[in-house]
């Protein structure tokens, strides 16, 4: 079972939270503290698991994370899960991001939550997977935003509020995410005897 | 009119949001965000209906808060309202606000409940989801009991929409974990196996995952799913992954449901049917040579997504256990990735590599990667994967490679990271233990564990030492040379002092023979440490000098003078000078055979389970040691102490069997293991026994730290008003503490020195009787060792109208930061009532007055003058600032009201001490008002830090 799904930036600050077990706010607060700590201090290239804090369970579960240029996507997971599964679960929520927001940046998420939200739980519900095939959760989400749009009236002052929000004077941050070509290239392995 | 106000409105959040992200300071954003909340709480109160789109751009800004850690404490009730709004956008934010920020014992489920039957009976798809969604988010007792019954029916019945479909599979499996028992198997269960040949791939991901979890409680019920999951896995596995269209990630067919089948399985033994059987061999042969066929892509996902599948099948293979064929490749190809490039199949391949090493098929096979392990510990640069290597060292050792292994994870130690050393040294304490062929390679071994990583050697380690040298015959004569030498080191740790002082007291004359460790070289080697020492460990040493004097008559004076000295005489530590006075006394009137009665060498332990095991056991948590592990330790440990005797006795066996025997010193040096044995009598008459005493407290402490995450298990968390509530009783005793429509919870108590007396009410507010009515009163973490409660027994049924009364005890035992819990349970028309309270004890209700003249209470304040003995606040007045009001809290408070003393008549100053068991704190407060600026400044000194600090917390919420 998935226990969170935590996204942060480089500096620790939350840009999504959440919890699909009942912790006070506190708590919550402190699980998304010890977990940037926990996986901030950690280089690039090592591996990308580690054993959960001590909040939210110690090692009896799992933090399985990535970063990606920005911001940091962490699922705590029991063991009931795979580790490589979980690792190409976020790959596929951050591949749907990038596909829905067109290029996704921090500020999207940001100024998105809601969405980020439905997206999300288009994939986890209730701590488990629910869809992992990337063209139905999108095709879930634009049937969302097509609603919204016919209900909004008049489809044209979302749109414009976004272009304001893009313009605004922000503190600079990488446009893209950048979800990459992490290209490694795996040996011919030895055939079999 | 309408597009300008949209527009705005979206600009008012992303206006928000920078604003946020420009404050300079945190004080700057929570000024701006209660500037925010009182705008929005403005607009919810306000007389104009608010249309969607504001609605929604409110809800935002809120979460937006709530996730940068502010409490949201309203608009729940919009919320409410917004579910049963008949447009999308409105419903979906509702449900969004919700499922963040509701939690399951709000008073609005039952309102929420409404709204959500609602959608689920409207047969439009998407509200159906939106609702599903919601029950699995918030998943309470009472979305269980209004939903159990309906769920099961969507999610079988043929004209279900997939996506519904796949929602109420997960919602009736959150539903089934939070209250299983009103989840009742049916007809629908038959059913739900069959969802494992549904067309619809994302149908199936889903409802494998409720599969899985109702095979493990329910195995019998569910055991068709094997032979589908088998077929359907099957088709994934040799399927061209054309087939699979969308659900084909990076050319790898389904890897995230082939993961699931593959652990579904792992909850059933292997398929009995010899067709299904065989299938499913065929199915991991196929995974095991489509790992060594070439990449489909470079891209890592590729390789992830296939070894996903691959480790889960390798997993299967070792939950079966039967086909050494498949268990060798599984190991093979394990040990290919042992040394791959990728960090984080290195992790994984170590991690299975651990559960191979125990089956019986596997273990050689797995040895021989021995020197990849090993390498991987030395030079892996990821402490994780480090970890994981000590891990496999540790399962893959046996008599065979125990020497090597042992050698290398003891000089890992030197440079191991901290995080990880106290398990390190356990486990090569017990493989050392369980492995020694020889005693002698056993005892190097642990005295080269205390000398490498001495901090770290817990006293279970240095404790089980002892007992096999004890008893041992054998070993004695070379533990005493060892130890000797070891001593010789200019700087030895305390631990190998202790282990040292013990041995020599007890073997010292089998290595006496030698010039160069006769009887008084070896005295003047223990006691040049002796000052360097703590207490506990300068006990031990007196001890052993007695014992010199039993074994080395030629020493007596020698050490009579030492014990004569007033450094030990009169030592300030209570401990030690008894020790001094009565060894001294003993050792001058006692005769030569009374002496040798009374010194006599330890009598064996008794057999017992390793004591380091069991710590080992206690801090991976249960399970982590594997009770084949355990078998095996005891019955290892039983061969190395020579043992046959009783097996696996508790700790009182050897309590009693101390008791009973003839001498009156057998507990001379405290020896022990278990905590336990400080509990037991100890044998009267005698004036050695119990000696140690003072360290069985301190064994204890490790115990009491452990258990709380135990406690907190099924009781709910403490009410968020709690703290608050906590307040309310710093400077009274009696009161309400916790009301609500059904229970009253009233107090009353007094306290005396350093103990105190509480009287519980709970009074029954319905008509209905309450029944199974428990409380329970707990101190989590390090409280329990500070605060020890004892709660009466409560009668579990009240009637409606009634009131019951319950007694508590409370005895202080050290300063406290934290308040004990209590938690109630009953049961009120059926449904369970859960809450937490924090218990209003804190840590001025142990104080005792202190009157005083204004010239000691200046003297004191100037003693007490260290930065740390301090504490001060200045916080703004919450209340009017009336004189006599003041008075009677700070009176309330505990502690004597001093008059006269403060050349400022305004300001108020107080003195009182409290009363611990194992200390009595000093404490001087002043608070200086000032009525212009509505502001107090508080000022609290003590001995204690720790004390200053909490009381200042707790009184700057008085005023």
């Amino acid at each position: 079972m998935i226990k969170a799904i935590l996204i942060f930036n480089n500096h620790g600050k939350p840009r999504l939270s959440k919890f699909y077990e009942h912790y006070t706010e506190d708590t919550e607060q402190q699980i998304i503290r010890e977990t940037f700590h926990l996986v901030s201090k950690r280089d690039e290239n090592v591996c990308n698991f580690l054993e959960g804090g001590l909040l939210i369970g110690g090692s009896d579960n799992k933090l399985i994370y990535r970063h990606y240029a920005t911001l940091y996507f962490v699922f705590c997971v029991d063991s009931s899960e795979s580790e490589l599964g979980i690792l190409d679960l976020i790959q596929v929520f951050v591949e749907t991001l990038d596909k829905c927001f067109e290029n996704v940046c921090e500020l999207d998420l940001i100024f998105h939550m809601d969405k980020v939200h439905n997206i999300l739980a288009e994939m986890v519900m209730g701590g488990m997977v629910l869809e992992t095939n990337m063209s139905e959760i999108i095709t879930q989400a634009e049937a969302q935003s097509k609603m919204e749009k016919s209900e909004a009236g008049i489809a044209g002052a979302p749109a414009r509020a976004v272009s304001a929000v893009k313009n605004m004077n922000l503190p600079e941050m990488p446009k893209n995410i950048n979800i990459g070509d992490i290209s490694i290239k795996v040996p011919n392995l030895p055939s079999f005897k | 009119m309408p597009a300008v106000s949209k527009g705005d409105g979206m600009r008012g959040l992303a206006v928000f949001i920078s604003d946020i992200r420009n404050c300079k300071s945190k004080e700057a954003e929570i000024k701006r965000i209660n500037k925010e909340l009182a705008n929005i709480r403005s607009k919810f109160k306000g007389d104009k209906a608010l249309d969607g789109y504001s609605k929604k751009k409110y809800v935002c800004k809120l979460l937006f808060i709530f996730l940068l850690g502010h409490d949201i404490d309203f608009g729940h009730m919009e919320a409410v309202n917004l579910l049963s709004s008949n447009k999308y956008t409105e419903k979906q934010i509702g449900y969004l606000f919700i499922s963040v920020l509701v939690n399951s014992n709000s008073e609005l489920i039952r309102l929420i409940n409404n709204a959500i039957k609602n959608d689920l009976s409207s047969r439009n798809p998407t509200f159906m989801c939106l609702a599903l969604h919601c029950i699995a988010n918030v998943g309470s007792r009472e979305m269980a009991e209004a939903f159990a019954g309906e769920i099961p029916r969507i999610l079988v019945a043929g004209d279900t929409m997939d996506s519904v479909k796949q929602s109420a599979a997960l919602c009736l499996l959150r539903l089934y974990k939070t209250s299983p028992d009103l989840v009742l198997m049916g007809e629908w269960t038959s059913r739900v196996v069959h969802l494992l040949n549904d067309q619809h791939m994302g149908v199936v991901t889903a409802a494998i995952s409720l599969i899985t979890c109702l095979s493990q409680k329910n195995p019998d019920e569910f055991k068709t799913c094997v032979s589908l999951a088998v077929s359907r896995l099957s088709r994934i596995v040799s399927s061209a992954s054309t087939d699979l269209q969308d659900y084909t990630y990076y050319f790898v067919p389904a890897p995230w449901l082939s993961c699931k089948l593959l652990r579904l399985l792992q909850c059933y033994p292997p398929p009995e049917d010899g067709a299904v059987k065989g299938r499913l061999v065929e199915c991991l042969e196929t995974i095991l040579n489509k790992a060594q066929e070439p990449p489909k892509s470079k891209k890592v996902q590729h390789s992830n997504a296939k070894n996903a599948i691959l480790f889960e099948a390798i997993s299967l293979i070792i939950h079966y256990d039967s086909e050494p064929n498949l268990l060798v490749r599984a190991c093979n190809q394990l040990g290919q990735f042992l040394q791959h490039r990728e960090t984080n199949l290195r992790y994984l391949a170590l991690e299975s590599m651990c559960t191979l090493a125990s089956s019986e098929f596997s273990h050689e096979a797995v040895k021989t990667h021995i020197e990849t392990v090993i390498n991987a510990l030395k030079t892996e640069r990821d402490v994780s994967v480090r970890q994981r290597a000590a891990d496999l060292l540790y399962a893959m050792c046996d008599r065979s490679n125990a020497k090597q292994i042992v050698a290398e994870m003891l000089s890992y130690l030197e440079t191991a990271d901290y995080s990880i050393r106290e398990e390190m040294v356990l486990k090569v304490a017990i493989l050392a233990e369980k492995y020694a062929v020889d005693y002698s390679w056993y005892v190097d071994t642990i005295l080269n564990l205390i000398r490498i990583a001495g901090d770290y050697v817990s006293e279970e380690v240095w404790y089980r030492v002892i007992q096999i040298v004890i008893n041992r015959d054998d070993v004695q004569g070379y533990a005493a040379k060892t130890v000797f030498e070891a001593l010789q080191a200019p700087a030895c740790h305390e631990n190998m002092v202790k282990v040292g002082g013990y041995i020599l007291g007890e073997f010292g004359n089998l290595i006496a023979g030698d010039p160069r460790s006769s009887p008084l070289v070896q005295f003047n080697l223990l006691h040049s440490k002796f000052h360097l020492c703590s207490v506990p460990t300068r006990a031990l040493l007196l001890s052993a000098y007695i014992k010199f004097i039993n074994l080395f008559p030629e020493t007596k004076s020698t050490i009579q003078e030492v014990l004569r000295s007033d450094s030990q005489i009169r030592n300030s530590d209570v401990e030690l000078q008894q020790r001094a006075v009565e060894y001294l006394k003993l050792s001058s009137i006692a005769s030569t055979d009374v002496l040798a009665t009374v010194l006599e060498e330890m009598p064996p332990f008794p057999e017992r389970e390793s004591s380091i095991l069991a710590k080992l056991k206690k801090k991976k948590g249960p399970g982590a040691v594997s009770v084949n592990e355990l078998e095996e330790g005891k019955r290892e440990g039983g061969e190395l102490n020579g043992g046959g005797g009783e097996r696996g006795g508790d700790n009182s066996t050897i309590a009693a069997s101390n008791a009973s025997t003839p001498s009156p010193s057998a507990d001379l040096l405290g020896l022990r293991t278990g905590p336990q044995v400080s509990a037991a009598p100890p044998s009267a008459g005698s004036l050695l026994v119990d000696v140690f005493s003072e360290a069985g407290v301190n064994d204890d402490g490790f115990l009491s730290s452990a258990p709380p995450s135990a406690v907190s298990e099924d009781a709910a968390p403490p009410l968020p008003e709690s703290n608050e509530l906590l307040n309310k009783f710093v400077c009274k005793n009696n009161g309400v503490l916790f009301e609500n429509q059904l229970l009253q919870i009233g107090i009353k108590s007094e306290y005396r020195q350093n103990l105190g007396r509480m009287y519980l009410f709970y009074g029954n507010k319905t008509s209905v009787q309450f029944v199974t009515f428990t409380t329970t009163v707990s101190c989590p973490g390090e409280l329990q060792s500070q605060l020890n409660v004892q709660a009466k027994p409560v009668e579990p049924l009240i009637e409606g109208g009634a009131q019951v009364q319950q007694v508590i005890n409370i005895e202080c035992l050290g300063d406290f930061c934290e308040a004990p819990l209590l938690n109630i349970k009953f049961r009120y028309g059926g449904a369970l009532q859960n809450l937490s309270l924090k218990l209003p004890v804190t840590i001025n209700k142990f104080f005792q007055p202190t009157e005083m003249a204004s010239h000691d209470f200046f003297q004191r304040w100037k003693q007490l003058s260290q930065p740390q003995q301090e504490a001060q606040k200045i916080f703004k007045a919450s209340h009017a600032m009336d004189t006599e009001v003041i008075k009677a809290k700070l009176l309330g408070l505990g502690m004597a009201l001093l008059e006269n003393v403060d050349p400022n008549p305004e300001n108020f100053v107080c003195a009182g001490v409290i009363q611990t068991k194992a200390q009595q704190v000093g404490s001087l407060l002043r608070l200086e008002p000032n009525a212009q600026a509505q502001m107090y400044r508080l000022t609290l000194r003590s001995s204690k830090d720790t004390v200053s600090k909490r009381l200042c917390e707790l009184l700057a919420e008085q005023f």
